[in-house]
């Protein structure tokens, strides 16, 4: 029987069908960087960059995702919300499986409607508490929920310190409004007075008033939770000022990137951190050197964050065998991931059902420049 | 009353460096009828390049000096032979427009090779504290106080009390009269903008290390230098000093005493007030427009 015109075009149709469900099969896995790389946030947006890009490359060089390679795309938010949300949207438009980024409180707040709208995975290193209790299902913290890290910080405060009373300086965003409404709950717990509440401006360039009000409330200790930049700059003027109290911070304040713009300014800071590449870790050592060598700079909680989602987003898609956004955030959701399994994790991790995480994490006081660990703290929840 | 001494000394401190960026401002507008508003740029061109010579292994003193140099080269006599002085002759508009443009191609520019991140720069005074009658002074204010007076004083000394600074003084009350005078004009408009080269980049080396070096780190600096101009009077250069030593200590004051967030309106509202009720400026003088 000889085939008529109709079936032979029928067959061809298949088989392109089939040639294009391979190539589809073959196609990169596309992700976006949505972050901080201007404005005021450029210091955290870029050290998450680069601690993606540096992930991604590791990934790719080993064969990418499922045999995918893994395509990422850069997107500068210039630290304002508004253009966070329209970057997240383009990166839908173009059609990402994940988003990574941004990087502060205040952009992730905006932008991550958008990507639960598109059942996209959105990770981020915002750390403002109302973020995961939003109630999105597609967004997923590479860092402690405010919450969970300021009960460390009154603890050390109040057990470590004995302080009886402390001066809050806060920047004035959803990040350090957050944070502040955290820590002061803490310390009312533990019926540690809060002798001044001083607010900072984003961008804030001279701390002189502010250090001076932090002063006049003649508390034990400060309590500084401020952006990289403004941190630097309060340390100075701290010192400028003579001041020779306790000075705790949590994560931020005792950064890489704050050491170096500090100077010896950072000298004597301490607090709680819940990520730093001084960790005594054999895989966040490993890490950090990669990571000074490829950007030439050491890399602090923010580019270990950024390492730390490229790798455990791999670790959801090969369990949930799918890029499928509503599937990989099925797989992250009150799951663990151990270090042990999936190394790129850096340190066994734990998500809720809400995208907030779980790990252990350091105390840690800044001396002559560098960061040194005095205490490792196991998770709040055991698993 | 401690407190209040320590914020009128970090006040003078900071408003003396403002002050000599005003003075720029008025300097330019008396001798070139120029209004630079990539000023707050051009202070930080110099801390870049200070930074490059600082990774170049050179000491911060020779940095500053090399960037003194190239400041003067780049930013006094380059600045006038490509930007300024294809503008003259088409009024005051199309010198700010120009300056506008500078400003944000300048920060893109060192955006583009440099990052937007900022980087540490080095303090060139001791950065210890010392108690004077229980005020907490540190050698840095007193360093950018001293620097910054010395900065002022010699260029009034040079203004008043030199043939040369009396005659960029004539040209820049009245050009044709000092041309008629034998007067070498185009020399004393140089003379000018070398010297607010020297001035951004000196103010560049007192602030940025705490302002941080950052692409933008010109935008505030501008700022406030410009309403200090303004609040002085911008045709007098005792008035920058003025207003930039006022808009110092009034943030101080207000920051420690009404709330911190209030302190970066206060240029603004002074700007404002004396506008309103002096137009040219505490020591401005009325001038005649020829129509």
């Amino acid at each position: 029987m000889k085939p008529t015109a109709t079936k032979l075009f029928a067959a061809a149709l298949a088989c392109a069908g089939a040639l294009a469900a391979n190539a589809s099969l073959a196609q990169a896995i596309k992700v976006a960087q949505v972050l901080e790389l201007s404005g005021g946030g450029t210091t955290a947006g870029t050290m998450y960059r680069n601690g993606v890009k540096l992930a991604m490359n590791e990934i790719n060089a080993a064969g990418g995702i499922m045999g995918r390679k893994v395509e990422v795309s850069e997107m500068d938010t210039q630290s304002q919300p508004a253009v966070a949300k329209a970057m997240t949207i383009k990166a839908i438009d173009d059609g990402v499986s994940a988003i990574f980024g941004p990087v502060f409180s205040g952009s992730i707040l905006v932008s991550m409607t958008e990507s639960q709208k598109a059942s996209i995975p959105n990770f981020t290193g915002g750390e403002a508490a109302n973020l995961t209790a939003q109630g999105n299902p597609f967004l997923f913290r590479s860092s402690f929920n405010q919450a969970m890290g300021m009960p460390k910080v009154a603890n050390y405060l109040a057990n470590d310190l004995k302080v009886k009373s402390v001066a809050v300086v806060f920047i004035n965003n959803d990040f350090g409004k957050g944070g502040r409404d955290a820590i002061i709950k803490e310390l009312g717990a533990r019926n540690i007075k809060v002798a001044a509440d001083i607010s900072a401006d984003p961008g804030q360039v001279d701390f002189s008033s502010t250090v001076l009000r932090a002063k006049q409330a003649n508390a034990d200790a400060v309590f500084a939770y401020l952006n990289e930049e403004e941190s630097a700059r309060l340390l100075r003027e701290l010192r400028k000022q003579g001041y020779d109290k306790p000075i705790v911070g949590e994560t931020t304040i005792m950064g890489a990137k704050v050491i170096e713009l500090a100077g010896s300014a950072a000298n004597g800071v301490r607090g709680h951190v819940g990520l730093t590449a001084e960790a005594p870790t054999a895989s966040i050592q490993a890490f950090a050197q990669k990571f000074e060598k490829e950007f030439k700079t050491k890399s602090d909680h923010n580019g270990i964050k950024g390492y730390f989602s490229a790798y455990v987003y791999k670790a959801a898609v090969e369990k949930a065998k799918s890029t499928d956004g509503k599937a990989v955030a099925a797989a992250l959701k009150n799951s663990c991931f151990s270090a042990k399994q999936f190394p790129g994790v850096l340190m066994d991790v734990c998500f809720d059902d809400k995208g907030d995480i779980d790990r252990e994490s350091f105390l840690v006081e800044v001396k002559e420049g560098k960061q040194i660990v005095t205490a490792t703290l196991p998770p709040l929840t055991k698993r | 009353m401690t407190d209040f001494f320590q914020l009128l000394i970090s006040g003078i401190a900071t408003g003396s460096i403002y002050a000599m960026a005003a003075l720029g401002f008025t300097l330019l507008w008396q001798a070139a009828g120029t209004i630079n508003f990539a000023q707050g740029e051009f202070v930080m061109l110099p801390a870049f390049a200070m930074l490059i010579g600082i990774a170049a292994g050179l000491p911060l003193w020779l940095a500053f000096v090399v960037a003194v140099a190239i400041s003067v080269l780049v930013l006094g006599a380059g600045f006038k032979r490509l930007v300024v002085d294809p503008m003259r002759g088409s009024g005051v508009v199309a010198v700010v427009v120009a300056t506008l443009g500078l400003s944000i191609g300048l920060k893109s520019f060192v955006k583009a090779g440099y990052s937007a991140e900022p980087h540490p720069f080095p303090s060139v005074f001791s950065e210890e504290v010392f108690k004077l009658a229980g005020v907490t002074i540190s050698y840095s204010d007193v360093g950018a106080l001293v620097f910054a007076g010395l900065m002022v004083l010699g260029l009034q000394m040079l203004l008043n009390k030199t043939i040369t600074g009396r005659a960029m003084q004539a040209v820049a009350q009245n050009t044709f009269a000092a041309e008629a005078l034998g007067i070498n004009v185009k020399r004393m408009i140089l003379y000018t903008f070398g010297i607010n080269a020297i001035l951004v980049a000196v103010t560049a080396l007192l602030i940025t290390p705490t302002y941080l070096a950052k692409f933008d780190m010109g935008d505030n600096i501008g700022l406030k230098a410009f309403f200090a101009a303004i609040i002085g009077g911008f045709n007098n250069s005792r008035g920058a000093l003025l207003g930039g030593v006022l808009v110092g200590v009034l943030e101080n004051l207000a920051g420690a005493y009404l709330t911190p967030s209030y302190k970066d309106g206060v240029a603004l509202v002074l700007f404002l007030a004396v506008i309103l009720v002096k137009p040219d400026g505490l020591l401005g003088t009325p001038q005649e427009r020829k129509v």
